[in-house]
């Protein structure tokens, strides 16, 4: 699997998390959102923006609840919750969130 | 993710026996692990030139070293009693879900190879040859058991096909067709120390959010402490607990019992993993290095005890093994179990009635409990036998008012997987889980009818993720299923809480 952005191909691995974390963009992010079957919006960049701020600091992905506790505080309580959450991103903040991101998927019993 | 296809199985009763479809679920293939993942775990990179004598001789190795494998391999008598009992069988209708039908995948050619009449008359006793199409029907089928012990229960003879399918694993490691999902994750805990990769300043941080959650939310100060030497217990816990819900609000009900019964207790970065991926391969090995964290970590702090916290597998790898893979453990408490469960530590303390509970505040919710099958088949808990079915249910009778229990044929020891165990919890084999859930979502739509049962509580890391993930493919919400602790955390009430009664 890869992503065409602006006649370049970007690398991916067999369920279209990029390889080289570098490679990410803004533009790239509309890209995998359109085929995971998303349109960016401010709220789901708000999601990415946080993943990614947080992921810069501590080398992995935010628990769900950490990101929701921190979105509650920006989005306020009715954005800032799991549903809608799950709303934004169906597959899940973590995973969904984490492939429009750039990030690597979550391992483990998650 | 592959799941939008996936024709959800609605059945009528949880042990409905379907028409068989031959080759429903041929073909499915998980991922192979990466040359990097599979180097990191000792195994060959990719499929090695010589697979077919690499993999005979590592079933002469396993037959040698492992007497049950050989036994299990020689004694089955084709009598059907397992036929109907997997839940793979159940929700997939494919004869090859058939437990007989998944040990003779490997026995067959165990036949060919290592028996009389299989070398010199192999077409009279169901021999065949070992061909790479046997190798990827192996990778297919032994990736579509989670090793859950149901069928064990029901074999005259005890057969365990989750041995098997170990076996299977351990071959198909040897010759370098590894699953992406198990090793990907069993190299980070050799490399990091938990199966996510949460570093020591991401695990630090994302305790420190929870004291604040706790304080905000019952004006108590509960600390979850980290790498603090010298304190009595070390508390090992599967690191969902630290990231997914529900499981860690399970993990603020194991702090809040540690602070009422006034125990000194630490997690450890170092061992920061109860789960032990290298049983789902089935490589001592692996199995023992992810072990020997926990002896180095409660070496390192000092600490006198060892508590593991909700995980099924993990628990059957303590109980059962912890001592040959790690012991002796003469440097801990000889008056504690090594090692023992947090269900037992919160069983005692409300026994002993350190705890004060509230059980109203669950009052919202009919709570059922779903037996996961290593802590059910693998293990026990406390010291009577049965302990581990229950000890969970005195400690939910504990803190909730309505309790009700699913179908008798589907709990205790003939508990049905959550459909994820065993190494299968990947996005990869949704499709496989979501089917594979569906005996126990047909035993949970039962009470909910007719005893209006609303939350399915349980006390496995993969049960709860898997749940979450396919619940709602049978129409439950994904928060129907909680942690246990996260019930006994609602009901505690701590000293110098601020309760509504006192607000008011």
């Amino acid at each position: 699997m890869s992503y065409q952005l602006n006649g370049q191909t970007i690398e991916t691995d067999e369920e279209g998390y990029i390889t080289n974390l570098s490679d990410w963009s803004p533009e790239l992010a509309e890209v995998i959102a359109k085929e995971e079957g998303l349109e960016m919006n401010d709220e789901r960049w708000e999601v990415v923006n946080f993943l990614r701020d947080y992921y810069d600091e501590y080398q992995i992905a935010p628990a769900v609840r950490v990101l929701i506790k921190a979105l509650k505080k920006t989005m306020g309580p009715e954005k800032g919750n799991n549903k809608y959450m799950y709303e934004l991103f169906p597959y899940g903040p973590a995973k969904q969130a984490c492939k429009i991101a750039g990030l690597p998927k979550p391992t483990g019993c998650v | 993710m592959a799941d939008g296809d996936t024709q959800v199985p609605i059945l009528d009763d949880p042990l409905q026996v379907p028409c068989i479809k031959p080759g429903a679920m041929e073909g499915l293939q998980p991922f192979l692990a990466s040359p990097e993942h599979q180097e990191a775990l000792g195994f060959p990179g990719e499929l090695v030139p010589d697979w077919k004598e690499k993999a005979l001789a590592k079933m002469a190795e396993l037959a040698e070293k492992n007497r049950a494998f050989q036994v299990y391999l020689d004694i089955c008598v084709k009598c059907g009693a397992c036929t109907d009992k997997c839940h793979y069988f159940l929700g997939t209708a494919d004869p090859k879900n058939m437990p007989v039908a998944r040990q003779d995948l490997l026995r067959s050619v165990y036949r060919r190879y290592f028996t009389f009449a299989g070398k010199y008359f192999p077409w009279l006793v169901g021999a065949r040859d070992l061909t790479e199409d046997v190798l990827k029907e192996w990778y297919s089928y032994y990736h579509q058991c989670s090793e859950c012990r149901r069928c064990s229960v029901f074999c005259p003879y005890g057969i365990d096909t989750a041995e098997i399918t170990m076996a299977a694993r351990d071959i198909l490691d040897a010759v370098g067709m590894g699953q992406k999902y198990s090793n990907e994750i069993i190299g980070k805990v050799h490399a990091v120390g938990n199966n996510l990769g949460l570093n020591p300043k991401a695990l630090a941080a994302t305790l420190e959010g929870l004291e604040e959650d706790i304080e905000d939310d019952t004006g108590v100060s509960v600390r979850l402490p980290i790498d603090e030497k010298g304190a009595d217990i070390l508390l090992v816990t599967p690191s969902a607990d630290f990231f997914a819900e529900p499981h860690i609000e399970g993990l603020i009900g194991y702090a809040k019992v540690f602070h009422q019964a006034g125990v000194s207790w630490t997690l450890s970065s170092y061992a920061s993993e109860a789960a032990n991926f290298g049983l789902f391969i089935g490589n001592y090995e692996n199995m023992r290095l992810v072990s020997q964290r926990i002896r180095k970590a409660a070496k390192d702090l000092g600490v006198k005890r060892i508590i593991f916290g909700e995980c099924g597998h993990a628990w059957r790898v303590a109980y059962s093994f912890l001592n040959t893979l790690a012991g002796p453990w003469d440097f801990l408490d000889p008056n504690y179990p090594v090692p023992q469960h947090i269900l037992e530590f919160t069983w005692n303390e409300i026994q002993k009635g350190t705890l004060k509970l509230d059980k109203s505040k669950n009052d919202h919710m009919t709570i059922t409990f779903h037996d996961s099958c290593n802590v059910a088949r693998g293990s026990r808990m406390g010291d009577m036998p049965g302990g581990q079915f229950e000890i969970p249910r005195n400690v939910i009778k504990a803190v909730c008012n309505n309790y009700v229990d699913m179908d008798r044929d589907t709990i205790y020891e003939s508990t049905l997987c959550c459909g994820g165990g065993g190494g299968l919890l990947t996005d990869d084999l949704m499709d496989l889980r979501i089917k594979g859930a569906s005996p126990r979502m047909a035993a949970l739509r039962e009470v909910t009818e007719n005893d209006g049962v609303t939350h399915m509580a349980a006390i496995c890391a993969i049960c709860k993720t898997q749940f979450s993930k396919v619940m709602p493919k049978y129409g439950y919400d994904m928060d129907q299923i909680v942690s246990v602790h996260q019930l006994v955390s609602n009901a505690i009430i701590l000293d110098g809480q601020e309760t509504d009664d006192a607000e008011s």
